[in-house]
């Protein structure tokens, strides 16, 4: 098989990175069915450079890959010839526990990242369900994921502290640094947080750290309505507890509102007392056992279409009722998590068509953009996509992501076509 | 366009009262809150809606005049500096709370709005507004905004970028965009918001912020303990941060601070080498906890004495002689040279012993108060702007303050800004590359560079430029410098 591509051959890549970190792409490659021709796997960020201005200079669609995990987010590449793979490049660089701080190259499992930390009683203060597939922190900060525990410790962008980014044209720089009070200069850690790997490669992150919590309990009350789901959720945020997350569980099997409270032993009894006060009204209130947590957990088997919603989190009631009109309409029965403190909700799809889908986001698209929010495709099948764009409009900030896309990325090889605003 | 005819287009938009051109008025305008630079701007205009600041600024675009927009001044790096031939809007007369929305735990304002005022809006609810600088009786939302504020608290809530959830911004063409979710999160795009926060005025003016307010803790403990020397006091912050306890803050002064804050407001602190403020806040039962493993940890480093605050009002004295420290200068010292760096904070000791050694040196003396938790310093330099040469001296001593830090790992600025007082030292902390590419977001928002030109960068790069082939920085080449 020729396996050259736009005139460029497999040994041009294997001369930057090294003969066994470049290979030919196989359909496992492939992002919603476009399979790339060629993928490399640069061991520094002075590889990276290089390979990335071989592309630049061949014309090459780039698009930078971690653990993978989310290489159903967004919309199917219009183009794509080479994965940058960053899975060689796993180093801690520097982690001063007294600092609270971590230094380490972007290919990094976040998972391996925590095990680390956790030697000395600390985290890093996100929790993205990928994290158990294998997701790495460059991919993480890419795709801006994040999980329950956002209600305390906020999300990525909250976290990086300091970034080194490799540009499409080679060059390499680096914003922030690695004090966790800093404002010298812009903050292009942030800027790159979300962007899907369309302005750069991000080869590596510095982040603040938090300490690790000695004690645990999740307090989860039953629900009988929507509408008490809103009035608990309201309850809760209003109240002086510092939970870790506040999540709602919505499906045929369980209707429920649970909190994560963490801390010391003490501050956690405390608090899940107060919290039991609280939430008794509404239905019965237990603590839930590993075993019910893990049946609880995020990822469900055989989903076709998964979408996420945001809105004013106070708007809870009206985004479930929302979802479940949506779906009963269509005879869908949906899977709906979220974090009800927030305003983030998932809603997983399944048995149905992609015409009933396909409808269930414009109603909802509909409903949440007019009202502050949005709601994204986060997976759903090629063919789905080809029908419903992934990221719903950006409104009057559509010319300026651009024009930021085109300073950063003027020849437009990185990961071109998935992103917001056609990007 | 010339002078009188830019006098007419703006009273045209914003009526003869909105409109500053006597030299003797524009005079108060000449600098902010960093005084060593001043420059008399060609017009004061002071809109009332973001659609005059929408218009004024298309006209600014149209005819190719710069502009700077000002808060209340408060700055300390000369953010708000005026240009030389150019506009200063100032945007103290937008100081409307336009949304309170407790359920959503957001509040709506106008640039022009105090810090203080947004938690003195929502205290009766049992909220308040995080980000506290110590300008918050006087600064501004949309200066804080720009300058991505901190204050004592931000240790464990964060600075301003954490709190700031979306704004209506006039773009350096006129343009007006909305950028963050506001109520609701996640807005999909680039993080355009993280990017605008902390850019020192330069991408363009917010017209209307949402920020996010937090609820009041339950239980709130301050204690003050008093140490032998900076590096006892350091020893009991290294112990508290590895205990795994995160303080809503921990302040350190040194003992010439102290004296100053004694002739100034007498809160009567201990007169020894250092005193810790610590502030624990958060659910009763952890607080409780951990504050008497706080006491704990200041024994064990030989505090010398520890004082609880007993109630708001002896806590609230405690904060009155940390939060008097700039100005009680002016008691024991003709002049100050306020400094803001960082250094990580495990290098903390090293470098305080490393500007009492400059100190000597330049034969000038230096009072530290600081941020410990976050190893956010503030050395002020004491001189004398009567003695010839003084002022230079000390200037310079200040520079070498910062670039101890940055050897230690640190940064050019943790709350202050850049401005026009450090862009020079940017080359210091970053390479050209880095610049460069800063300046790419620059030029994406503002092409014509009229929005507060000059600032933060050394050289400013035109924007129809695209940064070369990528080369190694010859000080990283050599070993010298790493990438951070």
């Amino acid at each position: 098989m020729d396996t050259r591509k736009k005139n460029i051959s497999l040994e041009d890549l294997q001369r930057i990175v090294g003969e066994d970190h470049a290979r030919e792409a196989t359909p496992e490659d492939a992002i919603d069915g476009v399979q790339p021709s060629f993928v490399a796997e640069p061991g520094s960020v002075e590889e990276t450079s290089e390979l990335l201005r071989f592309a630049a200079d061949e014309g090459l669609a780039v698009c930078p890959r971690g653990g993978g995990t989310k290489s159903s987010l967004g919309n199917p590449p219009r183009e794509l010839d080479l994965v940058l793979s960053t899975a060689r490049m796993v180093d801690v660089i520097e982690h001063v526990p007294g600092d609270q701080v971590v230094r380490v190259q972007a290919g990094i499992k976040l998972q391996d990242l925590q095990e680390r930390l956790a030697g000395s009683d600390q985290m890093l203060g996100i929790d993205p369900p990928e994290t158990r597939s294998g997701a790495t922190v460059g991919g993480v900060v890419a795709a801006n994921s994040s999980g329950p525990r956002r209600h305390r410790y906020g999300t990525i962008r909250d976290l990086i502290i300091g970034i080194t980014v490799v540009l499409s044209d080679g060059t390499v720089a680096k914003a922030g640094g690695k004090v966790v009070k800093n404002v010298a200069g812009y903050d292009l850690s942030k800027l790159f947080t979300g962007s899907l790997g369309t302005l750069g490669v991000i080869a590596e992150c510095n982040f603040r750290l938090h300490p690790r919590p000695e004690a645990a309990r999740t307090v989860a009350v039953e629900l009988e309505s929507t509408q008490a789901a809103g009035e608990a959720a309201q309850v809760i945020l209003h109240a002086q507890l510092v939970p870790s997350a506040v999540e709602v569980h919505w499906s045929d099997s369980s209707k429920l509102l649970t909190l994560l409270i963490e801390g010391i032993p003490p501050g956690v009894e405390a608090q899940s007392d107060t919290a039991s006060y609280l939430l008794r009204g509404f239905g019965e209130v237990r603590t839930l056992t590993d075993e019910e947590l893990g049946a609880l957990g995020p990822s469900g088997a055989g989903e076709e279409v998964a979408i996420k919603i945001s809105a004013p989190p106070a708007e809870l009631t009206g985004v479930l009722d929302s979802v479940l009109g949506a779906c009963s309409r269509r005879g869908v029965a949906p899977r709906v998590t979220g974090h009800a403190g927030i305003g983030v909700t998932f809603l997983a799809l399944s048995g149905a068509d992609d015409e009933a889908y396909a409808q269930i986001v414009e109603e909802l698209r509909e409903i949440w953009s007019r009202r502050g929010g949005s709601v994204v495709v986060r997976e759903a099948p090629p063919a789905f996509k080809e029908r419903v764009e992934a990221w719903g409009p950006l409104g009057s900030r559509l010319e300026l992501t651009r024009r930021v896309k085109e300073k950063f990325d003027p020849r437009g090889i990185m990961n071109p076509g998935r992103f917001a605003g056609g990007i | 366009m010339e002078r009188d005819g830019l006098i007419r287009a703006m009273k045209s938009i914003l009526g003869p009262e909105g409109v500053i051109s006597e030299r003797e008025q524009l005079r108060s305008y000449e600098c902010d809150g960093l005084m060593n630079y001043r420059v008399i701007p060609e017009l004061v205009v002071l809109p009332e809606t973001a659609e005059q600041v929408q218009r004024i600024v298309r006209t600014c675009y149209e005819e190719g005049i710069p502009f700077v927009a000002r808060g209340s001044g408060t700055g300390l790096s000369g953010g708000a500096l005026p240009v030389e031939a150019g506009i200063l809007i100032v945007m103290s007369r937008m100081r409307k709370i336009l949304e309170v929305d407790i359920p959503n735990q957001r509040v709506v304002v106008e640039p022009g709005v105090i810090n203080m005022w947004v938690s003195e809006e929502v205290a009766e609810d049992g909220y308040y507004y995080a980000p506290d600088p110590a300008s918050q009786i006087v600064s501004s939302i949309g200066g804080n905004l720009a300058e991505n504020s901190g204050g004592v608290h931000c240790l464990k809530y964060g600075f301003t970028t954490n709190h700031v959830m979306g704004a209506e911004v006039v773009l350096p063409d006129g343009s007006m965009v909305n950028i963050g979710g506001g109520k609701a999160p996640d807005a999909p795009g680039y993080e355009l918001l993280g990017a605008f926060v902390g850019s020192e005025g330069t991408l363009g003016i917010a017209t209307k912020i949402t920020l996010r307010i937090v609820r009041k803790p339950e239980a709130v403990r301050t204690l003050l303990a008093a140490f032998k020397d900076t590096e006892e006091a350091g020893g009991a912050v290294s112990g508290i941060i590895g205990a795994g306890i995160v303080p809503a803050a921990i302040e350190m002064m040194d003992a010439l601070c102290i004296e100053a804050v004694e002739t100034a407001v007498h809160p009567g602190f201990p007169q020894v080498g250092a005193i810790l403020i610590v502030e624990l806040d958060g659910p009763a039962a952890e607080v409780e906890n951990q504050f008497e493993q706080t006491l704990g940890i200041c024994e064990e480093n030989d505090a010398s004495e520890i004082r609880v605050a007993e109630d708001d009002a002896e806590r609230a004295l405690f904060w009155k002689g940390r939060k008097a420290a700039f100005a009680a200068m002016g008691r024991i010292s003709n002049d100050y040279y306020v400094q803001d760096s960082v250094v990580p904070r495990t290098e903390l000791g090293k470098v305080l012993k490393k500007i009492s050694d400059l100190g000597e040196e330049y034969g000038m003396r230096v009072a530290n108060v600081f941020h410990a938790g976050d190893g956010n310093l503030h050395p002020l330099v004491l001189y004398d702007n009567n003695v010839p040469g003084e002022a230079e001296k000390a200037e310079k001593l200040a520079g070498d303050i910062v670039f101890t830090c940055l050897e230690h790992g640190g940064s050019l600025t943790g709350e202050h800004g850049i401005g026009e007082d450090k862009k020079k030292y940017m080359p210091k902390m970053f390479t050209t590359d880095d610049l460069n590419v800063m300046q790419l977001l620059r030029c994406a928002f503002d092409p014509h560079q009229i929005c507060n030109p000059g600032k933060i960068f050394p050289t400013p790069r035109l924007c129809g430029e695209r940064p070369g082939p990528f080369r190694m920085h010859p000080v990283q080449k050599a070993g010298l410098a790493e990438n951070l």
